[in-house]
């Protein structure tokens, strides 16, 4: 046991359990084959009533999970052109998609996006389904409010005008005022004065540094 | 949660809800709680599919939300559960119990509820009303009343439960009752709740309708009718879910009768079926004995077409309670009463069965011999595993080694003297129950993920072909029913050459295969999985 750890091992084999003789298992370098051969064969499958509706139950579920709308297909990707046909395909994933959460259960932050995709995506025909609806209503207002005033006569219709012209002064100053708060805001100026001392203050560092 | 459960969680994930979902969720699996400015972040996806998919997991119950876990105003964080995930597996077996104990009614309410994780009982009992008609000879249909019985008594016993409320962002907007504002608002157990398993009042009348495409207005008016009925029935905001614990435990109970049934004989498999029918609802799901049972009450609960005589059942509740090795009931003469409990640990049991079961099939049932044996005798030195066993010394050594390689046999150095030289140290092999039943659990979740990733590759190497024989036999039904001469089908079927069909076939016949096996797996895998939390239970107790 003179050469420790060269080749030799530092106990006596015998204690493990392999004889003088015995020749020990050669070292393995490859790593272990992907499909082991079976030294057992393999049990048959369970078969039977039980097993076979088992399997047609857990086929059918699989098919059913697909077309619940809980089944989230990801975005297409883009295609290089945008094309005249794409919207309408949009709006058919849009409905099966279709699955309203209770919110009360949800936290909210998940809910911003069922506001969302109705704006986005679906722009052309809830506009078309909702027109109709606002016009009539609009349409009866201004009905009485024109038959009013044909009753109440030519004067009223010279003070709407005179009101009209008002309005838009008011609405010009309000742009205005936007405008205004936009140059207040602006602080482009300010940045490249200061940029331009500090540039020359870390330089001036820069040299003490090195020296 | 290992690697290899990631790995199934994430396969199944996207068989279920698709590619998003996947992604979403074993990125939650990895890095558990997160926001979602993070997830989204850190995915790489569109805002809008990221709260999609959490939604979908939170409507599943697979994901749990809390806020302020990090000082109050912090952003809600969510948290995946990867073991209510791994229950997808077994979908179909707990579809399969429901229809075993309550028909088929109950078998159609317990799928509509694990499809859409969530539902109201209104809704439940409509959907499954109209599923039932539509089935129905035509003049016939489902009452609802009928189905409303069969939700109730899935209730009763347990094995539907309401899910838990939302209490946190709810009532504090509505003000009122936040004069202090929670702290953290961790998610509920459901079973913390009083009402868990009440049901509510609804009115909901009617029978199940038929969806025909042919009927006119008749059809849509009493359709519209019927949605205001479900919006007035009363049970808003009360959903139900499945409680896969009850069914675990109702899975527990089955193999437990079995082994009696095996082990003595059918009559007495019948009394502990009984006295476990009677504590089932009462005990507590992680007990480790049942509630105590007088005989009287036995007795008068035993069904009356066993035709078991008061002294009969006597004498067998007497063998039971000797029988040491088979089931550990145990009696206590309490005053006047006889009470029986039975020992649920008896699980344990079954699963030692069931790995010593694994261990023949895998290394032959010699291996199985010396395993079995270190089980019983806890240590032993090599020599003595020859001479136990009674194998020939060099073949028992190679089974130990090879056993010891596989880490199902672990070797223990007890060193004469503290220098630890090998000549003056006992080397003692052997089993250490919970590493090797969990060992062998991982294996069985590797090998349904190689499963579910073989049958993929089978589907989609053989997708052109398996496509074009759909397509070949639409034409020929199309064909069949338009009453075109047969000489076209001909010309198509001659696309369809004979190795294509048989490869089609033998690729139809690989799937079926692969998921039948995938059945089995999961069995052995819930009693593996059972048989470990009641082992570790057990330990937490002692």
């Amino acid at each position: 046991m003179a050469g420790r750890g060269r080749g030799q091992l530092t106990f006596s084999v015998e204690i493990i359990g392999i004889g003088k003789g015995e020749n020990l298992p050669p070292s393995c370098i490859q790593p272990t084959p992907v499909y082991p051969p079976l030294e057992q064969k393999p049990v048959p499958l369970q078969t039977g009533e039980e097993a076979e509706y088992m399997l047609a139950l857990k086929q059918e579920f699989r098919g059913a999970m697909r077309t619940l709308p809980f089944y989230i297909r990801p975005t297409a990707p883009k295609k290089d052109v945008e094309r005249y046909s794409d919207k309408y395909q949009k709006i058919e994933t849009s409905d099966i998609l279709e699955w309203k959460p209770d919110w009360r259960r949800f936290p909210k932050e998940l809910r911003v996006r069922e506001t969302r995709p109705s704006k986005d995506k679906g722009p052309a025909v809830p506009k078309k389904v909702k027109g109709p609806r606002v016009d009539k209503v609009e349409i009866m207002r201004k009905l009485e409010t024109l038959e009013q005033k044909e009753k109440e006569g030519s004067s009223d219709e010279e003070e709407a005008e005179k009101k009209k012209p008002e309005e838009e002064e008011a609405d010009g100053e309000e742009v205005y005022d936007e405008e205004e708060f936009e140059d207040e805001t602006d602080y482009a100026m300010s940045y490249f004065d200061n940029g331009e001392e500090f540039g020359g203050d870390s330089d001036d560092n820069m040299d003490e540094a090195v020296y | 949660m290992t690697a290899q459960e990631e790995r199934l969680c994430g396969l199944l994930l996207q068989e279920h809800f698709g590619e998003v979902v996947e992604k979403v969720g074993t990125h939650l699996l990895c890095n558990g709680n997160l926001n979602l400015r993070a997830l989204v972040h850190e995915t790489k996806l569109p805002l809008d599919l990221v709260k999609k998919s959490v939604c979908v997991l939170v409507q599943q119950g697979m994901c749990t939300f809390c806020t302020g876990r990090r000082g109050p105003g912090a952003p809600v964080e969510y948290q995946i559960c990867g073991e209510k995930v791994l229950h997808m597996l077994r979908y179909p077996r707990y579809i399969y119990t429901a229809k075993s104990l309550y028909g088929d009614t109950g078998e159609l309410i317990v799928e509509e509820i694990l499809q859409r994780g969530q539902m109201t009982m209104s809704n439940t009992v409509s959907t499954v009303a109209d599923r039932l008609t539509h089935n129905m000879p035509e003049g016939q249909c489902m009452d609802y009343s009928e189905v409303v019985t069969a939700f109730s008594r899935l209730v009763e016993t347990h094995f539907l439960q309401r899910s838990a409320p939302m209490t946190p962002a709810g009532s504090s907007t509505s003000g009122g009752a936040d004069s202090n504002p929670p702290s953290v608002t961790e998610p509920i157990q459901p079973e913390t709740n009083p009402d868990c398993y009440k049901l509510p009042y609804i009115n909901i009348s009617g029978k199940g309708k038929r969806t025909r495409s042919d009927d006119g207005d008749a059809e849509q008016s009493t359709a519209k009718k019927a949605k205001t009925d479900n919006s007035e029935s009363g049970d808003e905001g009360i959903y139900w879910q499945v409680n896969f614990e009850r069914f675990h435990l109702h899975f527990r109970d089955q193999a437990i009768i079995s082994a009696v049934a095996s082990k003595l004989d059918q009559t007495s498999s019948e009394i502990v079926r009984t006295m476990l029918r009677m504590s089932e609802v009462t005990t507590p799901a992680n007990a480790a004995f049942t509630q105590a049972l007088s005989a009287n009450e036995i007795f008068r609960s035993l069904p009356s077409t066993y035709n078991i005589a008061r002294p009969i059942l006597d004498q067998y509740l007497t063998l039971l309670v000797d029988d040491p090795v088979c089931l550990h009931i145990y009696s206590q003469i309490h005053a006047t009463s006889f009470l029986m409990t039975v020992c649920v640990h008896l699980c344990s049991l079954v699963g030692l069965c069931h790995y010593l079961a694994m261990l023949c099939v895998r290394f032959g049932s010699r291996s199985a011999r010396i395993f079995r044996l270190l089980l019983r005798k806890r240590h032993l030195e090599q020599k003595q595993v020859e001479d136990f066993a009674m194998v020939p010394a060099k073949e028992a050594k190679d089974m130990l080694y090879k056993l010891l390689s596989e880490n199902l046999v672990q070797l223990q150095e007890i060193p004469k003297t503290p220098d630890h030289a090998p000549s003056r140290t006992f080397y003692l092999y052997t089993v250490n129950q919970l590493p090797t039943a969990r060992l062998l659990l991982q294996h069985c979740y590797k090998t349904v993920g190689n499963l579910i990733e073989r049958r993929l590759y089978e589907t989609k190497e053989n997708k052109q072909t398996s496509e074009k024989s759909m397509i070949i036999t639409k034409i020929g039904i199309s064909c069949s029913t338009t009453g075109r001469s047969p000489l076209s089908y001909t010309k198509v079927c001659v696309w369809s050459t004979c190795p294509k069909t048989l490869q089609v076939f033998v690729c139809s016949l690989h799937l079926v295969k692969l998921m039948s096996v995938n059945n089995c797996i999961d069995n052995c895998n819930r009693v593996l999985f059972s048989h470990g939390s009641s082992n570790a239970r057990a330990c937490r107790l002692k």
